[in-house]
């Protein structure tokens, strides 16, 4: 428990042209959140710590931590045309990786190409954002944010609360999230 | 001219180049995204596409005036264009690249030479008009005015 106050989330912003990559980091920070942006989606997956075979780098433990502390992503947003690597090939390269499947990830495309759109989304995109992306777009990123953020919280709630049935039986469930279905104590 | 009549003239000229087309609802989008925190947002972002254009139309009339004409490059030229222009509100523009894909599909070379003449011609009358519209801002500013921040279309 104990989650610090407001923590500012970090969205990786990945687009091959300058101009949307600039609209794309305003459009974000005018919302409050931390911004990266990298012009390839192979940068990415760098600065990520991807490598190759999907694990993240491994390291000793201590450097590992601090890496991980620097690059905490919370969001993934993409454009889906680029050369070399396309922000389709770097959503499903994301969800094949065990420690970052969980970032949610947003593909922007300036054309509206329906079986794209229902590719991307069928392979765990949480949104399609046609360009230019607006403000109205941006806002509904903070959904994708707070759900990854409460089901974090739920791990760690599930983890105490098995243990609190192991050593008592009766004792309600305080740390109950919205996820939880309601556990009927006293049927009437 | 007093800094009144001058925020009336930059108002006035920008109102026309929405009703002409020139610009649409994505330009006013850059401009709410500029404060005091950035207030040099749009004039950063339109001068990127300046340049990103000439060298696009360029690149488009060297390719469209080879011997092979390779129309996938020709295309993914046009496609880049048509992404800024409609990044930054060119409307004119964009609309000019969306009716050059279309020939670059057909691989028709004339149809495609004469859409690149349409294009430049577009851009070359947006890059005017925004000229023009900084212009009129550093006026207001040099004068010690605030470049209106809301544009009503009732009046």
């Amino acid at each position: 428990m104990g989650m610090a106050a407001e923590t500012q989330f970090h969205v990786l912003a990945v687009d091959d042209s300058l101009i949307d990559r600039m609209l794309i980091e305003r459009l974000l920070k005018t919302s409050s959140f931390h911004v990266t942006a990298v012009d390839s989606g192979s940068k990415a997956l760098k600065f990520l710590g991807l490598v190759e075979d999907g694990k993240r780098n491994e390291e000793p433990p201590t450097i590992a931590l601090e890496a991980n502390q620097d690059v905490e992503v919370n969001l993934i947003i993409t454009d889906y045309c680029m050369p070399e690597m396309t922000g389709y090939d770097l959503l499903r390269k994301i969800k094949e990786s065990e420690s970052l499947k969980d970032i949610p990830v947003v593909i922007m495309s300036s054309e509206n190409v329906p079986s794209r759109i229902n590719r991307c989304l069928e392979d765990g995109a949480d949104e399609f954002f046609l360009k230019p992306v607006q403000q109205s777009d941006v806002n509904r990123l903070r959904p994708h944010l707070m759900k990854s953020k409460v089901k974090d919280e739920e791990d760690h709630h599930q983890i105490s609360n098995k243990r609190k049935e192991t050593e008592e039986s009766h004792s309600p469930d305080k740390t109950r999230t919205k996820m939880e279905p309601p556990k009927v104590v006293n049927s009437s | 001219m007093d800094v009144g009549q001058m925020q009336r003239q930059w108002i006035d000229y920008t109102k026309s180049l929405f009703l002409e087309g020139f610009l649409d609802g994505q330009f006013l989008q850059l401009q709410q995204l500029q404060d005091e925190n950035n207030p040099d947002f749009v004039v950063e972002v339109v001068s990127l596409f300046f340049e990103d254009s000439e060298r696009l139309l360029k690149d488009l009339t060297f390719a469209l005036n080879q011997n092979g004409v390779d129309f996938k490059k020709v295309d993914a030229h046009v496609h880049q264009l048509k992404g800024s222009s409609s990044s930054i509100g060119a409307q004119r523009v964009k609309n000019a690249c969306i009716a050059f894909r279309n020939f670059c599909e057909e691989q028709n070379t004339d149809a495609c030479l004469r859409c690149l003449q349409q294009v430049k011609q577009e851009y070359c009358l947006v890059k005017n008009k925004l000229e023009t519209l900084f212009g009129l801002e550093q006026q207001i500013v040099a004068a010690g005015g605030s470049i209106p921040t809301e544009l009503s279309f009732s009046g």
